[in-house]
């Protein structure tokens, strides 16, 4: 009998399938008894890690929880965290080794949106859940996928008015040149025309400039009555110090959608920052009992040098304690049962109050707060209890096309 | 009118800036040979010492001017005695070295003191040009600049210490025959050009955002700068940093930062291909 190549490729591959069948039954066989694996990706290190640790703290505190309350469905959750290092590139090892070599039953992490969408298709690929839980700029469309922080619609619509009715019509925005920043700037142009206002000009700053000089004559020589911002990371904080330096702050005041992400109150002077206005889902400052409950937790076991808890931490631990629940719901840790029993509408009472998922988009309605920096910290002025994810609403029906996957970059 | 003076106060800013960050670069590299990958890193720490002996109290003049630039310099002797002593006329040994030293610094520096931006608040305050506002940093750092270029020419020139550099920069094997410790120039000259980082880092710790990571967004571009300016230590970095600071600012104020940056680096591409000694290579060849 002659062996052909192809018959040989044939006869192999079928062994290979024969031999490995028993193993994967093996392995049904011991996750049904085994712990529930709920996988994390977030920046331990590298520039945005004072925005992943703080997250990563949450996500251990909701495990936590769960499995001193007796677990889920009787079983474990065991949490494995992997620090994807400020760096892309980790982010798609990382995934892949939660989907396939984990074997993880749901995936929470994601920082910036390029990170999210590296990961979000190799989620997809591999029927694995994903929840992403920082605010971002809105528009994804993908049943496997469930968004928990705000968006635009949340908080910038509130926090341009805002703005506006304290400091005048006339508005210069400036961001980081990447995705979000291009976007929300749009946002904000939005809202700043749909209230009356004017932009005079919009500048992106890529995320390795530290000399802001010349754009700071290009501000002064627009006359701006404010500016908002949305720049990103470490050397972006330079900005705020060139501006203070140069005797700006009591002159143009700032609203931005970023500021305080990386714990700019603190690191900052207090005359440096003193007067900005955000708006976030979540501030640590809150002092609802949930919101103390949380901040103590959180504090207890790291001790005084935790991060400021921000949005992403709070919205983290919220989608944890929300995952738990469709789990209960579904009597199984399984992708679609899950995600069905989540789409009936559940909500948590957490940290921020309450939250509330919405079947068509994926995303929650949740309260925004609106408030200004005073002596490092952040003085909360305003609270929009409810708010709907209404940006994505717009663009996304995830029960008239469960099949969708994209990313919509709404046409504002 | 005063939108032109504002302006030239930001080349001016942006020159100074160049050549305070690539200074301590450009002495080790005319001098030794070495590419310090490591610099970004030699200017966080100056940096970093800065801010933390503001916060325990110090004032922040002595900070900037004398605690940061010794407390890097020394550093910077050890760095050569533990690992560059062992790779002189190994370019590519270095050129690795460095940058593994580079992250063991940006690690250490994680671990210890956290991922978080910290800083210290400028000490000038601000002055009206017309309707227009700056910052009195800008011409002090402008004025620094200058102090330290001067500084660099007069050791050079007429001190003993920097005939012995001249020496052994132009032949190390003649100036070692003549008596000289090649070995011990080179330490002192590491341990200078790291001072010198030291001092850039700790004068921009008020008008930047510091992370561990910062060094990152300084290294290209005092890299293009000393590559730019060619081997004459001095001349090729004043005129390599004028050029380059005078495009990036008017650029970033005529367009958009972006843009500022692309024609930054476009501009430095082709200066290379046309010069590909540097500038100093064509024009200021043999001096200082």
């Amino acid at each position: 009998m002659s062996i052909s190549r192809r018959s040989f490729l044939r006869n192999s591959a079928a062994g290979g399938v024969a031999l490995a069948a028993p193993s994967l039954i093996a392995n049904v066989a011991r996750a049904a008894d085994g712990p529930i694996k709920l996988g994390s990706l977030h920046d331990l290190s590298g520039p945005l890690a004072a925005t992943g640790e703080p997250m990563v703290y949450a996500t251990q505190l909701a495990v936590k929880e769960i499995n001193e309350s007796g677990g889920l469905l009787g079983r474990e959750i065991e949490l494995i965290n992997y620090d994807t290092q400020s760096n892309i590139q980790l982010y798609s090892q990382f995934a892949q080794q939660l989907a396939v070599r984990d074997k993880v039953d749901v995936v929470h992490g994601g920082i910036t949106s390029a990170s999210r969408e590296a990961i979000r298709p190799i989620f997809n690929r591999f029927r694995t859940m994903y929840f992403y839980n920082t605010l971002y700029e809105g528009g994804v469309c993908d049943r496997n996928t469930f968004n928990f922080g705000t968006t635009p619609a949340q908080t910038v619509e509130k926090l341009v008015p805002y703005a506006m009715d304290l400091w005048g019509k006339k508005v210069y925005i400036i961001a980081a040149d990447y995705n979000y920043g291009q976007i929300t700037a749009k946002w904000m142009r939005k809202y700043v025309e749909d209230n009356g206002g004017e932009v005079l000009s919009t500048d992106f700053f890529p995320l390795d400039v530290t000399n802001f000089g010349p754009s700071i004559s290009r501000i002064q020589a627009a006359k701006p009555d404010m500016l908002l911002s949305a720049m990103v990371g470490g050397n972006h904080t330079a900005f705020y110090r060139q501006w203070v330096a140069a005797g700006l702050k009591d002159e143009i005041p700032i609203a931005s959608t970023t500021f305080g992400l990386v714990n700019e109150p603190a690191t900052l002077e207090a005359a440096e920052s003193n007067g900005v206005l955000g708006s976030y889902g979540y501030f640590e400052e809150l002092q609802t009992p949930a919101s103390k409950a949380f901040v103590d937790a959180i504090k207890a076991e790291h001790g005084d040098k935790t991060p400021y808890i921000n949005e992403p931490a709070a919205a983290t631990y919220e989608a944890v304690h929300l995952w738990a629940k469709g789990v209960a719901i579904a009597g199984t840790a399984d992708r679609m049962p899950v995600i069905e029993a989540l789409e009936t509408g559940l909500s948590f009472d957490g940290p921020s109050g309450n939250v509330l998922i919405d079947p068509i988009t994926h995303h929650v309605t949740r309260n925004a707060y609106l408030a200004e920096v005073k002596d490092k910290a952040w003085n909360v002025l305003e609270t929009f209890p409810d708010q709907q994810p209404l940006d994505t609403a717009a663009v996304c029906d995830l029960k008239a096309n469960p099949n969708d996957t994209t990313h919509y970059e709404i046409d504002i | 009118m005063d939108i032109a003076i504002i302006v030239g106060l930001d080349i001016i800013s942006g020159i100074a800036s160049l050549l305070l960050i690539s200074a301590g670069l450009a002495v080790i590299f005319g001098m030794m040979k070495i590419i310090n990958l490591a610099h970004g890193e030699f200017l966080m720490l100056g940096a970093y010492t800065t801010v933390l002996s503001v916060s325990a109290g110090v004032n922040i003049w002595l900070a900037m001017l004398v605690i940061s630039p010794v407390v890097v310099g020394l550093f910077g002797v050890i760095v050569e005695r533990c690992l560059i002593q062992f790779l002189y006329g190994r370019l590519v040994d270095t050129m690795l070295a460095t940058w593994g030293l580079s992250l063991v610094i940006v690690g250490a520096t994680t671990m210890i003191f956290g991922n978080t931006i910290v800083g210290v608040a400028s000490p000038l305050g601000g002055f009206s040009v017309g309707q227009y506002q700056t910052s009195l940093y800008t011409p002090f750092l402008a004025v620094m600049a200058i102090l330290l270029m001067v500084l660099i020419w007069a050791v050079m020139r007429f001190t003993r210490a920097g005939l012995i550099a001249r020496a052994v920069m132009q032949n190390p094997e003649m100036a070692a025959t003549l008596g000289v410790n090649p070995a011990k120039v080179y330490m002192a000259t590491f341990g200078a050009g790291a001072a010198i980082s030291g001092l850039a880092g700790g004068l921009l710790a008020p008008v930047a955002g510091i992370v561990p990571t910062m060094g990152a967004a300084y290294i290209a571009k005092a890299f293009i700068t000393v590559v730019g300016g060619g081997t004459s230590i001095l001349w090729g970095l004043i005129s390599a940093s004028g050029l380059f600071g005078f495009i990036n600012q008017i650029a970033a104020f005529l367009t958009t930062p972006v843009f500022g940056e692309v024609i930054l680096f476009i501009s430095a591409v082709i200066l290379i291909r046309l010069l590909p000694l540097g500038i100093s290579g064509k024009f200021f060849k043999g001096r200082l």
